[in-house]
């Protein structure tokens, strides 16, 4: 029961013939090789595989790839532009925001989805808005200051 | 963000390691040093003999110096967060006299990096890199001699910057480290090594740098096993039993057969699904029906402490000084206390994944794993081939904790793609990774201790159960002690209902939890601030520092406790680092919520590579540590799970996170010790003190759970 699914990736407008309950998550990972969006439970309860559909931060491992027909998906490949880092990647490394990395990229997009919606979140709203992703290397506390100061950077370059 | 952390009073004794520390052995004459509080070498005496490999003594098997002059420096090490992939490269740098920017590492790759035990026990920077460095002095030296052979001049006329040898009068005259190696190994052995350098020659070392992988990490460029995929791949989903120790009776398979592009494999036990795409093996994998026998055990997370305590178990003697019953009576008062410990999960983010190719001519594996080596052993074991033919390169680890040193995953893939021929993932679901980790061991502690009115400790009977006997040691000074460990089948399935393995500072969680808080309720007995009571039973002078240091980090002021503060200490020692803590928490009384405020962390690890890696290190133990302490427990009867995902096992979150100080002791002087686990192994113990603190109600087992903390304040207002 193949179909077609019409939908942007990445600034690109793309189309794949593919059974359409085929979760967003393996058919980035697989299919387009964008392995930037990680599993990590499969259940949406880590955030390891967060996207931005159409502005909002949302986990790929729930949706089915027919669910983004005709909208707009960014993974963490789409957000350096021409090799310059997004801020947020910038101020993920400068305050070494990371340890394995694994969660890394499902951190950057949900906070790229949190800054869209608040661009000067408190500290607090910070960690409110990051509560549902995991991080067992425990890197949270860089994490909250990489988001604030990516933050003031943005706000600095608009 | 260079700092130069420059040590007030480095006195340049050096780097060489000197192993100063009191127990230690050579094992087979390899090299290889274990240190006795590592590790315990009787467990390593068992490996078998195909894992009793040693490090090349070739040092050429460590580095490799291309044309350009930069430098491909190879370990069997692997990173998965810890950071090793920017201190080893300082390491190098170092020693070598090249940039930091000219290394290249190359990592858990066992067809180029030399031989590696396994990436554990925070012993690459306190081993590994010992040896490393020594490959480095003697390379360099070799060079230096080539040098003065091309320039024609002698030694002591030449020096080295950065990768290029020059006349020291005629700077003129020099060549690089690049035209003299030429990209070869090096042919020239010096009869005598030449000594690593001191600490004071070196430029990286001791500097806080970022990690060097994190820009591949942020742009989603970092490869991890799954990220691996190779023409004709296929995915494979495995058949996984209801509940571990059940025996697979019979399976039918024909309906996944049905499916289109599915293939069903059968090697014994192991039956799996496999299709191109990930979420088709999935269906595929629930519509084969099998039938299982059980012979389970009988026990839960109620049942487990009494079941542990009566599991046969011969006990060894850990340690002990003078007699305990003459500790006892010079005691005035004896405490007994009984202390638990439930089972804990890695749950590191990534799976166990891996991704083999079986050929005719031997097999490639892309492992998440913390042995390559170790991986490398049991697929050519299990095939029947030489170490040769079988290649396991480590990507990047998303996180292993001590859970990925064992590589069950690697052999499933391997014996799939030996029945297809075709390249196999195997990525394990969260579900499979929480039914097969190697969990932290349930364990009891049982403490005995008396002291003197005035609050000196004059008895010490300590005796663990399957904890493990890493962190037993009395620590105090106590003129009548005695140790025992009751942990003869750890790891082995004969005691636990599931298997259970090495969790970040093995054992050390829960003998330092025991520990401080049974000298918390010792000092609260004898009316003492709890410091204080610490400071007047210790002589180890480092033990006394870190204290001294974390104390004023916080700013701490002396009271007895319960103080109504909230606020807890704890030490302890892992891997030859010290380490202590002062925790602050809110505990709401109404619901049993703890709280973490506030912890300050000061840590003595001898000579620190990588400051800014270390920091790092102490603020993820930290974090990481009040998951044990407060909430990461499991559910399960006999060998059914019933903790499977992240929505019933509960890890730190972001609102978890208290305001976090640390500090590490000026000691670069002294050889390194381990970094990774230290900080972890008080964060029962210091919040378990802090909550009495708070509240008057003493915790015995670990995690500290609402319910719990509930219970112990319930029975604190009987008394
Ligand atoms: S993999 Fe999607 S939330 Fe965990
Ligand atoms: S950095 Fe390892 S899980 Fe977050």
């Amino acid at each position: 029961m193949e179909e077609i699914v019409q939908f942007n990736l990445n600034g690109r407008d793309t189309e794949i013939t593919i059974d359409p309950t085929l979760t967003l998550l393996w058919v980035l990972r697989d299919q387009f090789g964008l392995t930037g969006t990680k599993y990590g439970c499969g259940i949406g309860f880590c955030g390891a595989c967060t996207i931005i559909l159409d502005n909002e931060a949302v986990r790929s491992c729930l949706l089915p790839i027919g669910d983004v027909a005709g909208k707009k998906v960014l993974t963490i490949e789409g957000l350096a532009v021409n090799g310059k880092p997004h801020p947020i990647q910038k101020a993920f490394m400068e305050h070494d925001a990371l340890q394995c990395g694994y969660c890394t990229p499902g951190m950057i997009m949900h906070a790229y989805g949190l800054l869209l919606k608040n661009p000067e979140p408190s500290r607090q709203e910070v960690i409110d808005g990051m509560e549902e992703n995991l991080c067992r290397c425990g890197a949270h506390i860089r994490i909250i200051e990489a988001i604030q100061s990516a933050a003031r950077e943005m706000k600095k370059g608009q | 963000m260079r700092k130069r952390a420059t040590p007030k009073n480095a006195t340049g004794q050096g780097h060489s390691v000197s192993l100063k520390r009191r127990d230690f052995f050579k094992l087979l004459g390899g090299g290889i040093i274990l240190y006795y509080s590592t590790w315990d070498p009787s467990e390593l005496l068992a490996l078998p003999l195909a894992q009793r490999r040693s490090l090349p003594a070739d040092y050429n098997a460590f580095l490799l110096i291309k044309e350009d002059g930069t430098v491909n420096n190879y370990t069997g090490k692997i990173e998965m967060g810890q950071g090793v992939i920017t201190s080893l490269a300082q390491q190098m740098a170092d020693e070598l006299d090249v940039t930091f920017e000219s290394i290249h590492m190359v990592m858990g790759d066992t067809a180029l990096c030399p031989w590696d035990a396994g990436t554990w026990g925070s012993l690459t920077t306190r081993q590994f890199s010992h040896y490393m460095c020594a490959a480095a002095a003697e390379a360099r030296a070799v060079l230096l001699e080539m040098g003065s052979e091309h320039l024609g001049l002698p030694l002591d006329e030449l020096r080295v910057k950065e990768g290029v040898i020059y006349g020291i009068s005629d700077p003129g005259k020099n060549v690089s480290y690049g035209e003299l190696a030429k990209g070869k190994r090096l042919e020239r052995y010096l009869e005598v090594k030449p000594a690593v350098k001191k600490y004071t020659e070196y430029h990286y070392v001791g500097d806080s740098m970022r990690h060097t992988d994190a820009w591949e990490k942020v742009t989603g460029k970092a490869r991890y096993a799954g990220d691996m995929k190779l023409p004709g791949m296929l995915h494979a989903r495995i058949l996984r039993p209801p509940s571990l120790g059940a025996t697979l009776v019979s399976v039918d398979t024909s309906e996944a057969e049905k499916m289109e592009g599915v293939q069903v494999l059968r090697d014994g036990d192991l039956v799996a699904a496999l299709h191109e795409q990930p979420d088709m093996a999935a269906v595929a994998v629930v519509r084969i029906k099998a039938e299982y026998s059980f012979d389970e055990k009988d026990v839960n997370q109620d049942t487990i402490f009494k079941y542990l305590l009566d599991a046969p178990s011969s006990g060894r003697e850990v340690a002990r000084s003078g007699d305990l019953k003459e500790g006892e009576n010079m005691s005035d008062m004896v405490i007994e206390s009984e202390f638990h410990d439930g089972y804990v999960a890695h749950a590191p983010i990534e799976p166990h994944t891996a991704l083999a190719h079986v050929e005719s001519n031997g097999v490639t594996v892309w492992a998440s794993t913390q042995s390559p080596f170790g991986t490398q052993d049991s697929i050519a074991a299990l095939l029947d081939l030489e170490l040769e033919q079988v290649r396991v390169i480590t990507p990047f680890v998303g996180g292993g904790f001590g859970g990925k040193s064992p590589h069950q995953q690697a052999v499933e893939a391997v014996r799939l793609s030996k029945i297809t021929g075709k390249p196999v993932m195997v990525a394990w679901t969260r579900e499979e990774e929480f039914m097969y980790d190697t969990y932290r061991p349930a364990a009891v502690v049982r403490i005995r201790s008396g002291m003197t009115r005035s609050g000196k400790i004059t008895m010490w009977d300590f005796s663990q159960y399957f904890a493990g006997s890493r962190g037993s040691d009395t620590i105090y000074a106590v003129p009548h002690a005695l140790t025992m460990g009751y942990d003869e089948s750890r790891g082995g399935p004969r005691v636990h209902p599931f298997a259970t393995g090495a969790w970040r500072a093995p054992g050390n969680n829960t003998n330092t939890f025991a520990r401080e808080s049974q000298i918390d309720m010792m000092a609260a007995r004898a009316g003492k601030d709890p410091l204080q009571f610490r400071l007047d039973n210790l002589e180890d002078q480092q033990m006394i520092g870190v204290l001294k240091a974390v104390a004023d980090k916080f700013g701490y002021s002396p009271a007895a406790g319960p103080s109504g503060r909230g606020i807890g200490i704890a030490c302890g020692i892992d891997a030859g680092t010290y380490v202590a803590h002062i925790a602050q928490v809110q505990v709401d009384e109404e619901t049993g919520k703890v709280k973490v405020i506030r912890v300050a962390c000061a840590q003595d690890m001898g000579l620190c590579v990588n400051p800014q890696g270390a920091i790092l290190q102490m603020e993820s133990c930290i974090t990481m540590g009040m998951g044990y302490a407060l909430s990461e427990d499991i559910e399960y009867e006999g060998g059914k799970l019933f903790t499977k995902n992240f929505d019933s096992y509960q890890i730190p979150l972001f609102s978890w996170v208290p305001e976090i100080e640390t500090v590490i002791l000026d000691r670069q002087h002294m050889p390194p010790q381990g970094g990774g686990e230290p900080a972890i192994i008080c964060m029962g113990g210091v919040i378990a003190n802090a909550i009495f603190d708070a509240t008057g109600a003493r915790l015995y087992q670990m995690p500290m759970t609402p319910q719990r903390v509930l219970e112990a304040i319930g029975k604190a207002k009987e008394i």
